[in-house]
């Protein structure tokens, strides 16, 4: 007995609906397991972990203001993943937006007005396009494996972070600490409802982005190419597409979304630059990218749950007693059914028996290339 | 309307029930930047608040709550909000990069104690700073290395060039040179508290280099261990690492936090906690000495004659005469620093031979 | 010892992790599998070899342990990537997620304690051979099983049969396929041996380099691996030869910062001035210099198009479905 694919004529509608339902009732169900191999209560568990943090409104403000970094990015790689550019170096792209969006308060302190923000906000994207061109000039220049080059400049982005903050942009008020100046109030994201918590607008500007990138896949013709040269490069050269120029609009655009996520991260979240400005966005956003099955408008819905997963998994810790490792498993995990779930939508699955020897042979026919995957 | 006051009624009943319970039970919480298992700062933390607990009367006088491994960014502000909203009478916050999330939240909470480790922004009249004169130790450890060492060079492992780490590196060098004016001190960056393969790799890189004494101000075990595999002598960290170099440790300096933590949960709960900013050493039992082990007696007796002297307040490491790195004066004989210059310390003494990152 | 042997010996660690997950990974890039996995197994090998090692007090049983463990959590990429065709890139950043997660949970109680270390081999007689004695015979068994692996990679995939059909494998699934191969097979076991190979890289860290368990403890040493494999152009004799790159680079920039100018005060003026300068430069960048040699590395070897091609495995990465 073994297991078998069989490819589907075409996508299944009800699969296609179902698979992120099926998905999260298997996580259910394996968190559960683990939380009675860690010897607890899994209803318990998984109350704090998944309703718990919904219960409260500084909580639902925690979770938009989680959310929001983790919706940018991932919007923007799904444009790369779309058109096969394996941008893992997100989180790089993060940092350097929040680096150049931060040089505007911290070289003009005297520029107080409404046009510092809008200013920082630009400089950010900005900078993390910049970040994100290197890995894509090299790839479409020289053919250099973007997932290595840029995942490479996310060390180097965080060490001029740090070198940056220990010295050059270091508060001189700070005790020779590390840590730039904290920013006037006029270079300080807005909070949306200050009155019941620190949700800011960062998560407006990420819903935004998620319906503008989302128009842009779905209605146009630069959607068109970018999903076409993603599926097949010849294809996409023979209707006239260029694949370069694929490969560096869709890295600057994810760049450029990273850079808008960092800047708004450090002057609306904390306040100031610093060593550590991200817990690794970056990479959490990958996760986000595919649970949102690469779809923009399913990525926001996909950003709230990961950035639930965070919160629950710091319930938890306190609860119940679990450690703050488990939330990596469960992320994990999470990733694991949900990738496992969408082989449905694009192939039946059957157990069949070893065929009989006297079976007619069904002759070498050429194998079928999976039309789904990305890679 | 029924309903309304209904809700109200059961709203205050729960105030009440929680305020009692509150009064009868204290909670207090910690937020640490490792995770506890780290045997460095975060270990120590936790080993504080557990001492406090057993010895304020239990888990059923003091419940204690704590998170580990949280970020030094967005997600502190939470953490420590998290804590404000479920009953915590006093949160001590670890970690220098927890400053202004500890701020923020204070002034959300007024009756909520909150208690920042290393930094010295009090902005409210509920958050108390504490640090520890951690080099009062570090002297220490210069007279033995400089009594210990055959060749006169000690490999001083860093982690970032932040006042507390290069105190250290001055109170070192002035401890052994206090015995061998000639002795010196390889310094190694590593840019991190806590990484234990590249702390091993800096500490095998100085040895191949000929130091003979290791000492680290970043927080794993890593080079205790190879110190040991190569057979020469080292200082620990934070806690006491005998365990990891039972041949090796010389000794180590003891961040021990309970005392404090034992008073400030107690002021809590007997109603007479105030704002206060310390930074207290030996003397208070804030910084212990492991015991001196793997050397000569005299070494011992030597060290522990330093020891007295700084614990009883009679020397204090940072005495003139004194000169900076370039050359020029920083204490007149006689003269001490001031704790407000040495907290923001940002130069080296004469005889560090290594260049201060900036 | 002398200095530059020491050094050597250092820079040897340093690389033997490197070069242990690196050979797996480039078997199975040679199959036509990308398994980004590779600091998720490592973890796996690292915490399961430590405890296995800390629980029967041998370090050869926490060894073997360690390779197992990696292979059975390759396994899990396997049943996704291979037998469910997901896509293969986000199930191995996947299964990094897990391995960081589930090697955490598991190792919470190895925490703090000191381990049980794999000792340096000793030949009497040879091993006190000056210059190089401990060079050559003196070092831990991983360093000697990584050489001897490397050279058992090469000699499979260009000496032997199977080694020629798992490159048809990865170079072309379909035609391989159509030859009778068992392409599934054949990857299964590609992917396999990458995990087993990933165990071992997890099982030095933990065993030799630092004898103890710290959750993460690989610090990134899988992506490194991953690189080093397109850096060598999927040639396994340049891939030991990165490696060793990467871990002098590594290893000179602490000793760029451990030389005190003091030591250096013999040198002629110009080469005097010259350290000073290199002293000046701020440590972040002097830490940065591995990466960036990394991307320059990359750059250098990818530009020529035609050599690039013909050692990448043309199927790396793409999912293969029988037709029954």
């Amino acid at each position: 007995m073994r297991l078998e694919l069989v490819k589907r004529p075409q996508q299944s509608v009800l699969f296609s609906a179902l698979s992120p339902f099926i998905a999260f009732a298997l996580m259910v169900v394996a968190g559960g397991l683990i939380f009675l191999a860690l010897g607890k209560d899994p209803v318990d568990g998984l109350y704090a972990y998944f309703i718990g943090p919904l219960t409260e409104v500084w909580s639902l403000h925690e979770l938009a203001i989680k959310a929001a970094p983790l919706i940018l990015i991932a919007v923007g790689l799904s444009v790369c993943f779309l058109s096969s550019n394996w941008n893992i170096g997100a989180e790089g792209q993060f940092t350097i937006g929040a680096i150049v969006g931060s040089a505007i308060p911290l070289y003009f302190p005297d520029l107080q007005n409404a046009a510092v923000l809008p200013m920082m906000l630009v400089c950010g994207a900005i900078g993390g396009a910049a970040w994100a061109a290197i890995p894509a000039i090299l790839k479409a220049r020289f053919n250099t494996n973007e997932i290595l080059t840029s995942l490479m400049l996310v060390y180097v982005a965080q060490l001029i972070l740090d070198w940056l903050v220990r010295g050059p942009w270091r508060d001189p008020a700070a005790m020779s600490f590390p840590q730039a100046p904290a920013f006037h109030s006029w270079a300080i994201v807005p909070e949306l409802m200050p009155m019941s918590g620190r949700a800011n607008w960062g998560i407006v500007f990420a819903v935004i982005a998620a319906i503008a990138v989302w128009f842009m896949l779905a209605r146009t013709l630069k959607g068109f190419e970018v999903k076409v040269i993603g599926q097949s490069p010849r294809a996409g050269r023979f209707g006239g597409f260029s694949t370069a120029r694929t490969i560096v609009f869709a890295f600057l655009v994810s760049g450029a979304l990273a850079g808008l996520a960092g800047i708004v991260e450090v002057s609306g979240a904390i306040g100031r630059l610093q060593p550590q400005i991200s817990p690794g966005y970056g990479f959490a956003a990958i996760i986000v990218a595919f649970l949102g099955r690469l779809n923009p408008l399913g990525i926001v819905a996909a950003g709230f749950v990961l950035a639930l997963s965070y919160l629950g998994g710091e319930a938890a810790q306190i609860e119940i007693g679990v450690t703050d490792k488990t939330v990596r498993a469960f992320q994990g995990m999470l990733l694991f059914f949900v990738l496992a779930c969408d082989t449905l939508i694009h192939y039946r699955v059957r157990l069949v028996r070893p065929a009989p020897a006297a079976a007619p042979a069904a002759g070498p026919t050429p194998a079928t290339e999976a039309a789904h995957g990305h890679g | 309307m029924k309903k309304t006051l209904f809700a109200l009624a059961a709203t205050t009943a729960m105030l009440v029930a929680g305020a009692a319970s509150a009064q009868d039970k204290a909670k207090a919480c910690f937020i640490y930047v490792g995770p506890i298992g780290d045997f460095g700062w975060s270990y120590q933390h936790h080993q504080g608040a557990l001492e406090m607990q057993e010895a304020l009367g239990g888990p059923d006088k003091v419940e204690i709550a704590y998170l580990e491994s949280v970020p030094e960014g967005a997600d502190a502000e939470r953490a420590i909000e998290r804590f404000a909203r479920s009953g915590c009478g006093i949160v001590f916050t670890t970690s220098f990069g927890y400053m202004d999330a500890t701020n923020k939240v204070a002034a959300k909470f007024p009756d909520v104690k909150f208690e920042h480790a290393t930094g010295f922004k009090r902005e409210h009249p509920n958050v108390a700073t504490y640090n520890s004169k951690f080099h009062e130790g570090r002297y220490v450890q210069g007279v033995i290395a400089a009594k210990m060492s055959e060749k006169g060079v000690a490999g001083y492992i860093a982690s970032f060039p932040i006042p507390e780490v290069v105190m250290g590196i001055n109170a070192f060098v002035l401890g052994a040179q206090s015995v061998n004016p000639d002795f010196k001190v390889k310094v190694v960056w590593a840019n991190t508290w806590f990484d234990p393969g590249k702390e091993a790799d800096a500490a095998k890189v100085l040895i191949d280099q000929g130091v003979d004494i290791i000492t680290q101000h970043t927080d794993s075990t890593a080079p205790m261990q190879v110190a040991s595999e190569r057979g020469i002598k080292a200082f620990g960290q934070a806690s006491d690492m005998i365990k990891f170099g039972p041949e090796t440790q010389l000794t180590s300096i003891i961040d021990d936090w309970g005392p404090y933590y034992i008073e400030r949960v107690k002021a809590v709960m007997d109603g007479t906690w105030e704002q206060h900013d310390i930074w207290h050493g030996m003397k208070e039992g804030h910084v212990v000495m492991a015991p001196y082990t793997n050397m000569p007696d005299d070494v011992k007796a030597a060290a522990a004659e330093t020891e007295a002297k700084i614990k009883s307040g009679e020397f204090n490491p940072f005495t003139g005469p004194i000169m900076k790195q370039d050359g020029s004066e920083w204490l007149k004989d006689g003269e001490v620093a001031a704790d407000g210059v040495l907290l923001g310390l940002n130069f080296y003494v004469a005889g560090v031979d290594d260049q201060l990152p900036q | 010892m002398g200095m530059a042997e020491a050094i050597l010996l250092t820079i040897a660690t340093a690389a033997t992790p490197l070069l242990l997950a690196a050979i797996g990974e480039l078997v199975v890039e040679r199959s036509g599998v990308l398994n980004l996995g590779v600091e998720g197994m490592m973890l796996m090998g690292a915490v399961v070899a430590f405890g296995v090692a800390l629980a029967t007090g041998s370090a050869w049983i926490g060894v073997v342990a360690g390779a197992l463990a990696g292979m059975a959590f390759s396994l899990l990429f396997g049943v996704l990537a291979l037998t469910l065709v997901t896509n293969q890139v986000a199930t191995g950043l996947a299964l990094t997620l897990l391995g960081i997660g589930l090697s955490g949970m598991i190792g919470v109680a190895f925490v703090g304690q000191p381990g049980v270390k794999l000792e340096a081999i000793s030949i009497p007689g040879l091993t006190e051979l000056p210059l190089v004695g401990r060079l050559l015979f003196g070092q831990d068994p991983m360093f000697y099983i990584s050489i001897l692996l490397t050279a058992g990679v090469m000699w499979f995939l260009f000496r032997t049969r199977a080694g020629l059909t798992l490159r048809s494998v990865g170079d072309s699934h379909s035609s391989a396929h159509a030859l009778g191969i068992k392409v599934i097979a054949i990857r299964y076991m590609a992917v396999m041996f990458g995990g087993a190979c990933a165990g071992l890289a997890g099982a030095q860290l933990s065993l030799v380099y630092t004898t103890q368990w710290i959750e993460n403890m690989t610090a990134g040493r899988g992506w490194i691996a991953l690189a080093l494999v397109v850096f060598a152009s999927w040639r396994p004799w340049r891939v030991l030869a990165g490696a060793y790159l990467f871990g002098a680079i590594t290893i000179a920039q602490l000793h760029i910062q451990a030389t005190n100018l003091a030591d250096l005060a013999g040198l002629p003026g110009p080469l005097y001035w010259l350290a000073g300068a290199v002293k000046s430069v701020p440590s972040q960048f002097l830490s940065a210099l591995p990466y960036l040699a990394t991307v320059v590395v990359l750059v250098l070897i990818s530009r020529n198009r035609r050599l690039t091609m013909m050692n990448t495995p043309a199927s790396l990465g793409r999912p293969f479905v029988p037709d029954r």
